[in-house]
């Protein structure tokens, strides 16, 4: 197999031709419900029956990976980064402002690790909630801020567009943005 | 194909080439600037590092068109003499082996020395830590950089 591998590489590289984007059918996303099949009267329990479901987003590794409570970001399903790295270095070493399907190197505009203050790795959606409402720990960002970030921030969107074979964050930056906003209109109180 | 203007190594140059072209792939066949090695092409081993605007980055996955109106320098522009304080520490220790990770390694160690001149042992380990040497140089290439910061 391995010679194989080496034969045809070889092969390409004598006859000069491309090597096709290896194809790597990525997992399939887990769905996201709509904000309008939160059906509760009460707005709090409705605030956070809707913050819990929008939390499956922040807490999938598509975001907490680069959100990590350490001062090294994950990769793939939480596996430590490599080659390994800390927040001294620049990302911009290596990732670009997209993906890099022959490398599998992720990009997205901006590529970069939040700060240790906005840690998500190991949070439940309690403690996530009450950061995200925390403005020294939210890069002093309003609710409303908070929802139009979620909704349409470049390096967000690759979460969803992660390329190679990474699992992409559940449902779509739109159905995300919609139950952020609907949690914000809600009340934005945040789950117990 | 694009008309691609960038400055390599203190010298203008233009290149016709796919913006989306590897810098590594324009530095080497259309520059025949070979010094600057393929290791993996995946942004892994860390052999093909040069500076963008004093920037290590790895050029096997830098699109050319990053480098559009930037400073690149590769390892031959690290100085025109190998009179670079890490060049004269290479030598004087006796670093590589095979040496083929070497440009890689010396332009990571550049890349750390002009951004913290004296650094500890701790800085160079973490600051190379995406530089593989899989001679096992490890310790010959720190105690160089040690040396070319003047601290042993």
């Amino acid at each position: 197999m391995r010679w194989a591998l080496v034969l045809l590489l070889a092969a390409c590289a004598a006859a000069r031709v491309s090597l096709p984007v290896p194809e790597r059918a990525p997992p399939p996303g887990t769905p996201l419900a709509d904000p309008s099949s939160f059906t509760i009267a009460e707005p709090e329990a409705r605030a956070q029956a809707l913050f819990l479901e929008a939390s499956k987003v922040m807490l999938h590794e598509r975001c907490t990976n680069c959100h990590p409570a350490g001062d090294a970001p994950r990769q793939r399903r939480a596996e430590l980064h490599e080659p390994p790295v800390d927040r001294a270095f620049a990302c911009d070493t290596c990732h670009q402002d997209r993906n890099l399907e022959h490398a599998r190197v992720p990009g997205a505009p901006d590529w970069q690790l939040a700060p240790r203050k906005m840690a998500w790795e190991g949070l439940t959606p309690a403690q996530l909630c009450a950061q995200l409402k925390d403005e020294t720990r939210n890069g002093n960002r309003s609710l409303a801020s908070i929802v139009e970030h979620a909704s349409h921030d470049r390096l967000i969107a690759w979460g969803w567009a992660p390329g190679a074979d990474r699992e992409p964050a559940p449902g779509t930056q739109a159905s995300y943005g919609a139950l952020m906003d609907a949690w914000v209109k809600a009340g934005a109180a945040c789950p117990r | 194909m694009s008309t691609l203007k960038l400055n390599v190594n203190g010298a203008e140059v233009t290149l016709d080439a796919d913006p989306e072209m590897p810098l590594l792939w324009a530095l080497r066949d259309l520059l025949k600037l070979t010094g600057t090695k393929y290791g993996c092409g995946e942004a892994q081993c860390g052999a093909c590092t040069v500076h963008l605007d004093g920037q290590a980055v790895r050029s096997c996955v830098t699109p050319l068109r990053r480098a559009v109106g930037h400073q690149v320098t590769t390892i031959e522009g690290l100085a025109a003499d190998a009179s670079h304080p890490l060049q004269k520490a290479w030598i004087e220790l006796g670093v590589p082996q095979c040496g083929f990770c070497q440009a890689g390694q010396l332009m990571s160690a550049a890349a750390l020395l002009a951004e913290t001149p004296q650094p500890t042992r701790e800085e160079i380990d973490r600051a190379l830590a995406g530089n593989l040497c899989r001679c096992g140089t490890y310790t010959r290439i720190r105690d160089a950089i040690l040396h070319a910061a003047g601290i042993r």
